[in-house]
């Protein structure tokens, strides 16, 4: 007897949000799946998940030297760092964490970051994920000023938490840059963090969550079903789950001793895997690290969105 | 939960004194009033006092049509009067309704077939009212199996217990409670259970809405998929809201209430 597969069909659809701007041929588009990652025959996958190659304001002292040496002397400086990740390794999308103006790692001031980020945008023409510094009271002083800096160039701006995030949303909207809604692996708290932006006027279709993950080998089955749920439950209606997931891969994977203690290609194997496993759950950014992973990574989702 | 909205009925005097009026404001008002608060159907009920009742059933919705999208859910004793109605619909429609009678089921099932319409089946026949969840089954079964026979899926039902007023009927709370139980798992896909929520506090005084709320919390656990209310309840609407977290239809954020209005 033929086995019938079941297939579900939904009538919801996460939000499609652009990044970059609209006028460049470099813009992108993420989200706008009616379905879950890959099952053509439930749903439509109108855009690829995308990979964005992370890069720090300042050379990245603390990564471990396997990861490092695949970048060589460009990281010294970020701005041909940048460079060397689009002409190089094709990347289409860049994440720009600005570390050095954290108050642990040198407090640089916030003018000559927003140099640093205008020298990036003037060598490499693809859109802009910028991340704060993870310190609350530091990153309220200077996203701000970051974000009137990129005006017009509707970049991602990250993170807004449940108890931080009324500068950046309004810095956001001031602006016109999408926002990173973050929330540590609680899927109830991610909601709510994307209520409290929408609630300031801020267009929910332009939230982009971040559910926090974790690398393979730490708890990946609990952060696929938190990611899962989210997008079941996007599926069926509720429009504060709608939003595409963004994951940070690259710093995930690259904390694990196993991918720093066990030689370069374990390391890349491992940013590999937790990457593909996030894709499966439903990432819609992928943020990596390792040139070699990423490639990888991107064949992997060509190959799968070529079934479709 | 499918919130079918109740106030655009003549039996209300406003409503009444618009119909015949043709105030199509007054009409407009409560139909997107009713939408913003969360109904999903609205129910057109031209009342008792119409002189003209096709013509005043067609001015509604011609009149509702023009500021919201929902369906219908059209409510009247003349089967001539909703199928006129049907051809201005630009919705598929909820016929309101048929009893188990077998005369008027087949009426009924005719007209739904031809416009795909889905239909309230009150399980009630010429008999009165049913007192037991065994006649209320035996009822619900006649209608579905009926409906059926017409090629109308169960899912395209809504079967009415028939909530009664708690000052006059105490004991059937609990029979109408455990009918929604039973009436679900009829047949796959299950039939959609519905129940018109103002009656059981009908005639009450003093606590109408804490009535209604509470028989909808409870319905709803024993699988109430459809209710008749108003939606302009504010606390009614929050305790359906709150009863669909709890079953875990929706995802708890600690702003759940607004969410679900934002959905």
């Amino acid at each position: 007897m033929p086995i019938e597969l079941i297939r579900e069909k939904y009538a919801g659809a996460i939000n499609t949000v652009e990044i970059g701007k609209s006028s460049s041929p470099n813009a992108l588009k993420i989200g706008g799946q009616t379905g879950l990652p890959f099952l053509f025959d439930e749903g439509k996958m109108p855009n690829a998940p995308i990979i964005a190659y992370e890069i720090l304001d300042c050379p990245p002292d603390d990564w471990p030297e396997n990861l490092k040496e695949s970048y060589g002397r460009v990281v010294k400086n970020p701005a041909k760092w940048a460079k060397a990740c689009v002409d190089n390794f094709g990347a289409q999308l860049l994440c720009v964490r600005l570390e050095s103006m954290h108050p642990d790692k040198g407090r640089r001031n916030v003018e000559a970051s927003i140099a640093t980020l205008k020298a990036i945008l003037s060598l490499s023409a693809v859109p802009m994920i910028v991340l704060g510094t993870g310190d609350d009271e530091r990153d309220n002083e200077i996203m701000p000023r970051v974000s009137q800096a990129l005006k017009g160039e509707n970049c991602l701006l990250g993170v807004a938490t449940q108890n931080n995030y009324k500068t950046l949303a309004a810095t956001c909207l001031a602006d016109g840059h999408s926002i990173i809604a973050d929330s540590p692996i609680d899927i109830n708290i991610a909601k709510q963090v994307n209520i409290l932006i929408s609630d300031m006027g801020y267009d929910a279709k332009r939230i982009v969550m971040h559910p926090t993950t974790t690398s393979l080998g730490y708890g990946m089955e609990y952060v696929y079903s938190i990611m899962e749920r989210g997008r079941l439950a996007a599926f069926i209606g509720d429009r504060m789950l709608a939003m595409p997931f963004i994951v940070f891969v690259g710093d995930e994977a690259w904390k694990t001793k196993e991918a720093k203690e066990f030689g370069k290609v374990q390391g890349i194997n491992w940013e590999i895997t937790t990457a593909v496993s996030l894709i499966q759950a439903g990432a819609d950014i992928i943020v990596m690290r390792h040139p070699d992973a990423a490639k990888s990574v991107k064949r992997y989702i060509d190959w799968m969105m070529g079934k479709q | 939960m499918i919130i079918i909205g109740e106030l655009i009925n003549g039996m209300y005097k406003d409503v009444s004194k618009a119909i015949s009026n043709r105030e199509a404001d007054v009409i407009q008002h409560l139909a997107e009033e009713q939408v913003k608060a969360g109904a999903n159907i609205l129910d057109v009920n031209i009342g008792p006092y119409s002189n003209n009742v096709n013509d005043d059933m067609k001015w509604l919705v011609e009149t509702i049509q023009k500021v919201v999208m929902v369906p219908l859910s059209l409510d009247s004793t003349r089967l001539d009067v909703i199928e006129e109605s049907m051809k201005l619909a630009t919705n598929r429609v909820v016929i309101n309704s048929t009893s188990a009678d077998e005369d008027k089921m087949s009426m009924v099932f005719e007209l739904a077939k031809k416009y795909n319409a889905q239909v309230i089946g009150i399980a009630l026949d010429s008999s009165g009212v049913p007192l037991s969840r065994d006649k209320r089954l035996e009822l619900a079964v006649k209608i579905v199996a009926k409906a059926a026979g017409y090629g109308i899926s169960a899912d395209d039902l809504y079967l009415d217990p028939i909530a009664m007023p708690i000052n006059v009927a105490q004991a059937q709370a609990r029979e109408v409670m455990e009918s929604i139980r039973e009436f679900r798992m009829l047949c796959n896909p299950s039939p959609n259970t519905v129940i018109g929520l103002s009656n059981v506090s009908q005639g009450t005084k003093g606590h109408r809405s804490l009535l209604d709320r509470t028989f909808l919390v409870m319905a709803m656990a024993s699988g109430l998929t459809a209710v008749i209310l108003d939606p302009l309840d504010k606390e009614l609407m929050d305790a359906m809201i709150t009863a669909e977290l709890i079953l875990n239809k929706n995802i708890y954020c600690d702003s759940f209430l607004e969410a679900y209005r934002k959905k």
